[in-house]
């Protein structure tokens, strides 16, 4: 089956920061992939760079980027501008800077289908109203009426989904959708995200920081360092042989209840992230890492730990055992 | 022996206008809590955003003074001490220190500046100390020239931690120090507080959204809601056996990274109740899986756990 995203070799630059380098994954339909890394990883510039929202000064390039039988790489604006918010969506961690505080939600879900669909006004009010029920939302038609400050976090949420789905998009790009969110919204905004999806059969890219996210809803996990993919995989594959010793030091990072007890150390990365300007070789973890040798400032090379299982690393797989 | 910190009957209300139109709202933040902490003990205060955390760690650091009840530290009530005595007993961390370091400042001046309004230590013994406080949060001398934003977020949390303890307190009131932080410096945060804890020997007060976060260095957890404590108990009791079903949701809600087990339906709905209009009876009956109907009108007693079905 031909995956509905399909990426390969993208780049972001600015004058001095290679930002994204290189980065090739795919998204099939129905499919969860998720994007995990840490802040400044380039997991945003990422997904903007696919969206072509790329901040003024960042240049792409890609060997293609491929949505569906188009390589969207080579559209021009006019042409992107038809295909975002309709075939493809995206929705953002802060709902609050993508919706318009000035405009009501009905007239802000009406505005896309009128200009996506070309609905007349009472027929988008119909399906603006089918679609936030269908995202849980009670009295939606009271909800249409009011402006995004009148609703709670995860309301607002429900709002971003209803809106980006009322085109029936393939392809769903949602950066962090839960980070602000409280603990007990999060968990109830991503099974509805998961439940869409599967009624739907979207293609989602998920990114996000959080690997408690990542293991409940991925199907396929890229984690991303300092601009690259450094581990690749299906995710219990993932979470059951964490290769890359980036991965292995984020998986030991993680708070888990009963896991660590009083008084034991969590596990933790020393270091931060470095700052990768143009030019820059070799493995870019090298400074943090207990494993490196005088050899990873000059190659960090791909290896498959299993099938379907790739990092990015001088460390043969048997490593793991020696680590363990 | 009297508790380091001693909290009776605090409430804190505040009045707010609602605009032309609207009639102003009254929004009780902390509703009668009381808590104590021994010397040396942590506590974790836990609960969702609006719950009244926040206010909480303001009144305990003397920012904000409450509506009623009182504070009472070693057996003195927190109202009588002036600002200067106050800071060589309590200093805070906060969760974004980009907002609570001043830009303009060189990191040396940033830690130096409690020892400076104190005012008893001259600048050789000043100078010393900076640099054995940066130290022991793992800082090397080369930081201490630089300015905030020249920092990665763990370095800033850590300048924020030297500035707090420079003046040797005995309590550290920490709101979300680890929030604004990728996992992986989360995670020496935690270390480097609990390595400090021991070596000053302080008595913590760590407020948090997320429980998974406190396990590592509580010794007791506080389950706030709406204003109030609804279960407070030991931190292991807490994790290994929560009884309030809201504090049964917070732990559900904690995605571990187990693939395979799914979303949890922690079942709560979307909506946090406006804190202006907090439900009659319990609270939480308005989101509560496994209300009946006494919860809709009569509050529980006040006890460790606030619930009509738990037995005291």
């Amino acid at each position: 089956m031909t995956p509905v995203l399909d990426i390969a070799d993208l780049d972001v630059r600015f004058p001095s920061l290679h930002a994204v380098r290189g980065i090739s994954l795919s998204v099939a339909a129905g499919e969860t992939h998720c994007l995990v890394g840490e802040s400044g990883s380039g997991k945003s510039l990422s997904a903007l760079a696919m969206m072509g929202l790329l901040p003024r000064g960042a240049r792409r390039a890609a060997t293609h980027i491929r949505f569906e039988d188009t390589d969207i790489a080579r559209l021009s604006e006019r042409q992107m501008a038809r295909l975002r918010g309709d075939r493809m969506a995206m929705i953002f961690q802060e709902p609050m800077t993508s919706l318009n505080p000035a405009y009501t939600v009905g007239s802000q879900m009406t505005e896309v289908l009128r200009r996506h669909r070309g609905l007349r006004q009472d027929a988008a009010v119909e399906r603006s109203a089918a679609m936030l029920t269908r995202v849980g939302i009670s009295a939606a038609s009271m909800r249409l009426g009011q402006f995004p400050h009148q609703l709670s976090g995860g309301l607002r949420q429900r709002v971003m989904i209803a809106m980006a789905l009322l085109c029936e998009p393939k392809l769903l790009i949602a950066d962090e959708p839960t980070t602000a969110l409280d603990v007990t919204v999060q968990a109830q905004i991503l099974r509805l995200l998961a439940e869409l999806q599967r009624d739907l059969g979207l293609a989602v890219l998920l990114i996000t920081h959080d690997l408690g996210v990542v293991a409940r809803v991925a199907h396929r996990v890229s984690v991303m360092y300092a601009g690259e993919i450094v581990e690749q995989a299906p995710v219990t594959e993932l979470f059951a042989r964490p290769t890359h010793p980036y991965t292995r030091g984020l998986l030991a990072s993680i708070p888990i209840p009963g896991k660590v007890r009083r008084g034991e150390r969590l596990g933790s990365i020393r270091g931060t992230v470095p700052h990768i300007a143009p030019g820059f070789v070799g493995c870019a973890f090298r400074d943090r890492c207990d494993y490196a040798l005088p050899s990873c400032a000059v190659a960090a090379p791909v290896r498959d730990a299993a099938a379907d299982h790739m990092y990015r690393c001088r460390l043969d797989p048997s490593w793991r055992a020696a680590a363990a | 022996m009297t508790a380091a910190i001693e909290i009776i009957g605090l409430s804190r209300t505040f009045e707010q206008s609602g605009g032309t139109m609207a009639a102003p709202r009254h929004v009780v933040a902390v509703d009668d809590v009381s808590l104590s902490l021994r010397a040396g003990e942590a506590l974790a205060i836990v609960g969702e955003s609006g719950c009244g955390k926040s206010t909480l760690a303001r009144i305990l650091l003397g920012l904000l003074p409450p509506s009623s009840g009182s504070v009472r530290i070693d057996g003195r009530l927190l109202a009588t001490i002036d600002r200067r005595e106050r800071a060589r007993l309590i200093q805070p961390v906060f969760q974004d220190p980009m907002s609570s370091l001043n830009p303009r400042r060189r990191v040396r001046d940033i830690v130096a500046l409690p020892l400076i309004a104190a005012g008893d230590v001259g600048r050789t013994e000043r100078q010393e100390r900076v640099a054995a406080i940066l130290k022991q949060v793992g800082l090397g001398p080369d930081i201490a020239e630089r300015f905030p934003g020249q920092l990665s977020g763990g370095q800033r949390q850590r300048v924020a931690i030297a500035r707090a303890l420079v003046l040797r307190p005995r309590i550290l009131i920490c709101d979300e120090p680890t929030s604004a932080l990728d996992v992986s410096v989360q995670a020496q945060i935690l270390n480097l507080l609990a390595d400090l804890r021991s070596a000053f020997e302080l008595t913590l007060v760590f407020i948090s959204h997320n429980l998974a976060v406190v396990e590592h260095v509580a010794d007791a957890v506080a389950v706030m809601y709406l204003g109030r404590i609804v279960e407070h108990d030991v931190a292991d009791a807490v994790f290994r056996s929560p009884r309030h079903p809201y504090t049964k949701a917070l732990l559900a809600s904690v995605l571990t990274p187990d693939p395979g087990l799914g979303l949890p339906d922690v079942s709560l709905g979307d909506d946090y109740p406006d804190p202006a209009h907090i439900p009659s009876g319990c609270r939480f009956h308005t989101r509560c899986p496994v209300a009946i109907p006494r919860c809709r009108t009569e509050p529980p007693a006040r006890k460790a756990v606030e619930c009509h079905l738990v037995p005291a």
